[in-house]
Parts: structure tokens; sequence; C-alpha cells
């Protein structure tokens, strides 16, 4: 075996190839099956697509670094359950693209903080997180509510989603700036497209309190809202992919 | 610097440089309206920064002939520079975002300036910034003294640390102005990631070439981690960033996998940028710096045999074990735990490694700070890679995932032996390089190792306390059945162990300040008289057949 290593460190090319080829074998055998075994991902069939708003949401939470101190993971472990609800199921985070499963909890798990407070709370709370939770030492974001969130780019940005394999129609693309408005103007007609294309269920308010003006702050609001609600899979007997 | 450049190389780097500077100017005028505008502003400025460094010497005489009968230690220098300014701004970042966690407002009412925007702003400082500067410094130095062979050309060397600086650049500038991939350790968007590709091509096509023209008929093992570092870097780098960007004119893309996928293809990086870029290069660095400051052959060639490539095959397996409990498939968990128990093998026997060639040196250890340095970090390497292999195991991790242990487990790592054995390599290369007789001040090595010492101390020890007591905490039950503890009850616990960490890392932050006023005072005395003749090239007969632009 020595005698062998003796031969190899004499041929860079040789090296360089060893050293590839032994690299490749653990992503192989443990990455490539994900893809191709169907039980990986639960079957999920009530499962909806992120409507435009909280998509622009989801894409304020990565940009603020959220996910540096908030997971979207329950782990299968009693305390969890007990503390966050349900543990996550694969489905839950199959059209994140890309996941924010986190790696640290300096706050509390935020997979199913949809519904859990009201959306004056959260716009409350984002606005200056110690008027609401005085121990907090999370940052404030004053800026959300001062930031007119842009719609123009999020038929592309609906677009782009598409081709990684998020299902979102022409329709929902041709719309999407006017379904992101719409979904924080309820009672308009901007408003009943929403429910038309994403679903009744669909929640349409104004998330920041105020109905004329689209903020990141709605946006933000609306995405966490919908956090641990795109399914109910995780409340039922799971159903395994064929 | 342009000096030592041909006239080729000199014409060739302004091509190279204007068009960077076109495609700069195509980036900011593509994203007017978005910060992808502003990164194309940083792209053109660097290369008009570039240009008028290039054109300042491009009548200067052409380099003498003679060079070539010396190493090129050039990037190997500007890279030493550079680490040390990045370690500055990066710990600073650091103990900056630390403190912000025992005050949340100690910061200005801007996105820019928001914990979620700064924290990846210190870790790619520290990681990349440092880190990646010293690995390619190092690995210059290293390559040719252990081939006895010159790095081939004098350009693409530069351009190498120009290209990786400009893209540690636009990663950190970037995280302010809200440009983020979201993926840990891997922030930077797609532009920025395809510029690493070319940079990161040329860098292996050097290493490659200055290997192959080597003197030596063995290639040191040094020279295996650095090309390990380098190869797999590559691999993890293009597989885990593959995304479909939203518009050419825009930053923003989407990962191209999703969930579950995603969450396994990210910490399979993730981990293995930890071995390969944390741990393969460091100990490339470490294989050539420590022998040669003790003065002793490396204690045993089968034991490194051994564990290089049980580094290099294992880690690829252990990505797995930040995911224990999660979605992911628990075959694949238990794999990556089973892999990484095994992981302590090849870790052990290169710390053991280290420590046992310092066997017969051990008096240079207590008077040679530099020395201290290294023998620490293979200490703290020992100790960390025990820990990481604790902690992959499932029913640890379930107490330990999620809290502060992980950042302390990191930090040890980071600090305690990523740190270490740079400063030790680069307090020893710095005179070597320089031409100077010692540093400028053994007594500020030795302020500088203890003040490094403490921090790391204090830093770790503050995140045990507080990550265990969070993970105790939130899996408490009282005698209801209930559970005993709000996270917010957690939280007021960590208080105390936050304004530790801070000073720890304070005190960090003051060592490398102290180092760089050392090698900044180091270089500014006046050289030695002669160069020691043993530290030079092969004078090859080959000398003949080098083309003038090789």
């Amino acid at each position: 075996m020595f005698g062998l290593h003796y031969r190899l460190e004499r041929k860079a090319i040789g090296l360089v190839l060893a050293i590839i080829g032994v690299a490749s074998i653990g992503g192989l055998v443990e990455i490539a099956p994900l893809f191709t075994i169907h039980q990986t991902v639960e079957d999920a069939p009530d499962m909806r697509v992120y409507t435009p708003l909280e998509l622009a949401g989801r894409n304020i939470y990565i940009r603020e670094g959220c996910y540096a101190c908030h997971s979207q993971m329950i782990r299968t472990l009693r305390d969890e359950v007990e503390r966050y609800g349900p543990y996550s199921l694969a489905v839950e985070s199959k059209y994140d693209h890309p996941m924010l499963w986190g790696s640290k909890r300096t706050g509390p798990d935020l997979a199913r903080i949809g519904g859990k407070y009201s959306d004056e709370w959260q716009v409350a709370h984002l606005h200056n997180p110690r008027d609401v939770v005085p121990e907090s030492i999370m940052p404030a974001y004053g800026w959300l509510l001062r930031t007119v969130l842009r719609t123009s780019d999020l038929g592309a940005n609906l677009e782009a989603m598409r081709v990684v394999g998020v299902p979102y129609t022409d329709e929902m693309i041709a719309n999407a700036a006017a379904d992101a408005s719409g979904q924080a103007a309820p009672d308009t007609p901007a408003a009943a497209g929403v429910a038309e294309r994403y679903g009744a269920a669909t929640t349409v308010r104004a998330f920041d309190g105020r109905p004329n003006e689209l903020t990141e702050m709605d946006a933000l609001v609306a995405y966490l809202q919908i956090l641990g609600r795109l399914t109910d899979a995780a409340y039922k007997p799971v159903a395994l992919g064929e | 610097m342009i000096g030592q450049l041909t006239k080729t190389e000199r014409q060739v780097a302004l091509v190279i440089l204007s068009a960077l500077a076109l495609v700069g100017l195509a980036m900011t005028a593509a994203g007017h309206n978005d910060p992808f505008g502003m990164q194309g502003a940083i792209v053109l400025l660097a290369a008009i920064a570039g240009l008028f460094c290039v054109i300042s010497g491009l009548f200067d005489p052409e380099p003498a002939e003679d060079r070539l009968d010396r190493y090129y230690d050039d990037p190997s220098k500007v890279g030493i520079l550079l680490a040390m300014v990045w370690v500055v701004f990066g710990l600073f970042v650091g103990d900056w975002v630390a403190w912000l966690l025992v005050n949340p407002d100690l910061t200005f009412d801007a996105g820019w300036s928001s914990f979620g925007r700064l924290r990846p702003v210190h870790t790619t400082g520290v990681i990349f910034g440092f880190g990646g500067n010293a690995l390619i410094a190092t690995s210059f130095y290293v390559v040719q003294r252990t081939s006895r062979a010159r790095l081939p050309g004098q350009l693409g060397p530069m351009f190498v640390l120009f290209g990786y600086n400009l893209f540690c650049l636009l990663a950190v500038s970037g995280y302010m102005m809200g440009i983020t991939q979201s993926k840990e350790y891997a922030e930077p968007e797609w532009y920025a990631d395809i510029w690493l590709v070319i940079v990161w091509v040329t860098y292996f096509i050097i290493y490659l070439r200055t290997i192959a023209r080597r003197k030596e008929p063995h290639i040191y093992v040094a020279n295996w981690y650095y090309m390990a570092f380098i190869l797999v870097v590559a691999m993890l780098h293009i597989v885990n960033n593959l995304a479909v960007p939203v518009s050419l004119g825009g930053a923003k893309s989407y990962s191209l996998f999703a969930g579950v996928q995603d969450a396994m293809t990210e910490w399979w990086y993730g981990h293995n940028a930890v071995a390969f870029f944390l741990t393969a290069g460091f100990l490339g660095m470490m294989y050539y710096y420590l022998p040669k400051r003790a003065g002793r052959p490396i204690f045993s060639y089968r034991t490194s045999i051994i564990s290089f490539w049980g580094i290099t095959f294992m880690y690829m397996w252990a990505g797995s074990h930040h995911l224990h409990y999660t979605a992911l498939p628990q075959w694949v968990q238990s794999l990556g735990m089973t892999f990484s128990i095994m992981l302590l093998v090849p870790s052990w026997a290169s710390a053991g490694n280290a420590l046992l060639t310092l066997n017969g040196a051990w008096h240079k250890v207590r008077d040679d700070a530099t020395l201290r340095f290294m023998m620490v970090a293979a200490v703290f390497y020992g100790l960390s890679t025990f820990e990481g292999s604790f902690m992959a195991i499932r029913p640890v991790n379930s107490l330990s995932h999620y809290t502060d242990w992980t950042v302390g487990h990191v930090h040890a790592g980071a600090l305690g032996w990523v740190a270490m054995i740079t400063f030790g390599s680069i307090y020893a290369s710095v005179p070597w390089l320089w031409k100077r007789e010692a540093m400028y001040s053994a007594k500020l090595v030795e302020v500088h190792f203890w003040l490094a010492l403490a921090g790391t101390l204090i830093y770790v020890f503050a995140m045990w306390n507080s990550g265990i007591i969070q993970g105790l905490m939130w899996r408490t039950y009282n005698e209801n059945g209930t559970l005993a503890y709000s996270f917010v009850d957690s939280l007021v616990a960590m208080h105390p162990y936050y304004i530790a960490r801070a000073i720890g890392g304070l005190l960090f932050l003051i060592g490398a300040v102290v180092g760089c006023y050392n090698i900044w005072m180091t270089i500014r005395v006046a050289p030695q008289e002669s160069e020691p003749a043993v530290d030079q090239p092969e004078p090859a007969p080959a000398r003949a057949a080098l083309q003038p632009g090789e």
C-alpha cells in the first residue's frame, strides 16, 4: 500500500485524479439518491406555491439574514414538537429555493409561526422588538415600513422560480405585480384575482395596516403569516410518495 | 511590483483589466435600479485601480533575467498583507455583532448595519478574506520551496490574488446592500460565484504547473493538502452554487435545488468548506511551517499518508450530521454520523503527527512564541476535531444543535486552529520573505500569542456554557409534564455569556492589531545585506529552455 503511494506521489496528474475520485464518492452516495428515491419527499396534494407578495417577503427575509438566527425546521423531538408544533416534513419546503432550515436558534424556530400572532403584533415587533418583548435582542427593522415594495420584477422572479421547478402558471407570472398589490389591499378588484389564482384560503389583508401603500413590511408579514401553512400535511398521517 | 512583470505580461494585464472594466461598466448600466449596479461600479473601480497601477509601471525596464534564479515571492508578500487587513476587518465586525447580541441597539437605523447583514460580513471576512489570502500566499511560498521550482510566470499569481480579493470585496459589500443567496458560507450571488470559478481555475493551473516543473522526485505532503484544498473547494463551490438568475441585470438568483435536496447539498458544501478550506489548506501550512520552524523532520511519513486520504475520503460523507432529526431521510443522517466518528482517526493522526514532530524541540516551543502558535494550533485542531465527532452523534446533537455550543465549537476551530496556525506561519514567513533577521519584536509576538490564547479560551468557555444551558433549558420539563422554560427565559440566561464572548473576541482582535503593527515595523527596518544562498530554486539547466513569458 505504501509502495503504491510512493509511486502515486511522484505523479502530479495521478494525484489530482485520485483526489477528485476519492472526494466524489461521499456526495454521490448521499446526495444523488435524494433526487431519485420517491419516499424522500412526501405527497401533499393541497400544497400551494407562494404568492408574489409572500415570495417578495421571503426574499426580504433572505436579504436581512433572518435565517442566521431563526430556524425553520422543527426536529422530531418531543420538546420541539410541544414548543413549536408538529415536526417539519420535507414536502413543506419543496418549493423553497433555497431552503431556509437554518442552523442556529438565537431566536425561536419560525417553521409554524404563521397565524400564531396578529399582523399588528408582527408589525410592532419588526418595527421595534423591545416594544412587545422587552427582553428581546432582535434587531429593529424600522426601514421596512418606510420602504415601498418593488413589484416591477416580480413576474421575472416567478419565471425564474418556474425554471427551477415551481409550478407557476403563465397567468400567475403575467399578473405577479398586480397580485402583490392586491393581496395587501382587500376589497379591490386586484384582491379578487389573488384568491382566484392562489386559492380562496389565501390571506388577503392590509398586513401593515395601511391598505393604500404597499411596503416591504406588507411583504415580510405576509410571508411570516404563511409559514407552516402552505399544506396541512404535517397535521395528517404521513402519506409517502410512491 | 509591476516592475517584476515582463513587458508582455504588463500588456496582457492591461487587456484583462480593460475587459474587466467593460464588464463592470455593463453591470453598472444593466443594474442601474438594482444593487447589482453598485456591484458593477465596484468591479469598474477595481479594474480602474488595477489599470492605474499597471500603467504607472508600464514603461519600467524589463525585469532582470536573473529573477529566474530566485523564487517569485511578490504574491506571497501581498497576500500576507491583505490577510492581515482582512483579519482586522473581519474580527472587528465579528466583535461588533457579538456586542449586538448584548445590546441590540448598538447600531444604526439602516439596513446595512443590522445583525443579519453584518454576520456574513464577519464570516466571509475572516474565512475567505483572512483565511483565503493566507492560504494563497503561503501555498505559493510553499509550493516553490518544496518543488525547488519557480512559479510559472509572474502575471498569473498576481491575477489570482487580485481576482480573489475582488470576489471577497463583492461578497462583503453585497451583503451590506442586501445581496445574498442565504446559503451559509456560500452567500455571494451568481456573478461573484462565476468570477471565483475563473480565478480558482487559474489558481489550480498555476499550482499544477509549478508542481509539474519540480526538481524533486516526490510531491511533498503540504502540496497534497493544498492541492486537495484547491480541487475540492472548486467541486463544492460549483455544485452548491448552481442557480438560475432572475435576469442578467440583477443580483437575485434562485437555487437550482429546493428543500431537502438543497439542505443536503448546502451542508455537504458547508461541512466540507470546513474540511477543505479550513482544514486541508491549513494542514498544508502546518506540514511546511511547523517542521521548518522546529527544525525537525515530520514525525511519520506513513501517518501523513493515512490521515491525508482519510480526510479526503471521509469528510465528504460527514455533512449530513448538520441535519440530524430533520426531514432528511434517516439513512443519510446515520451515514453522516458514522463517518463523522471515523474521522477522528485521520484527524488525530494529523494532530499527533504535528505534536510528535516537536519532540526534541520542546525547548523551542517554550522560548519561541511563533512555534508556540503552531503547537497550540495543533492542540486545538485535536480538541475541536474530537468535539466535532462527539457533536455529530445523534443524541448529543439533539442537545447541541441550534445552540451556542455549535458557535463555540466553530470558534475553537477557527480561532484556536486556523488563526493560530496562520499567525504562526505568517510570523515565520515575514522575516524570510522580506529578508529580515527576525520579527521587529519577539515580545510583541509573545503579547499577541497570549491575547489570542486568552481570547479563544474565554470565547469557547462562554459558548460552551451558554450552549449547554440553552439546550438543557429548551428540553426541561416541570413536574406537571409541561415545558419548564419559555424561549425568552433561555435568552435572558444567555446574557452574561454573550458579554464574556464579546470580551474574548475583543482580546483576539487586539492581538491581531498588535500583529499588524509588528509586521509593519519588521518590513520598515533595513533588510539584511545578503540573502541566504539556500533559498533559491534549482539553478536549472532548463533555464535556456524557459520561454520569457513562462
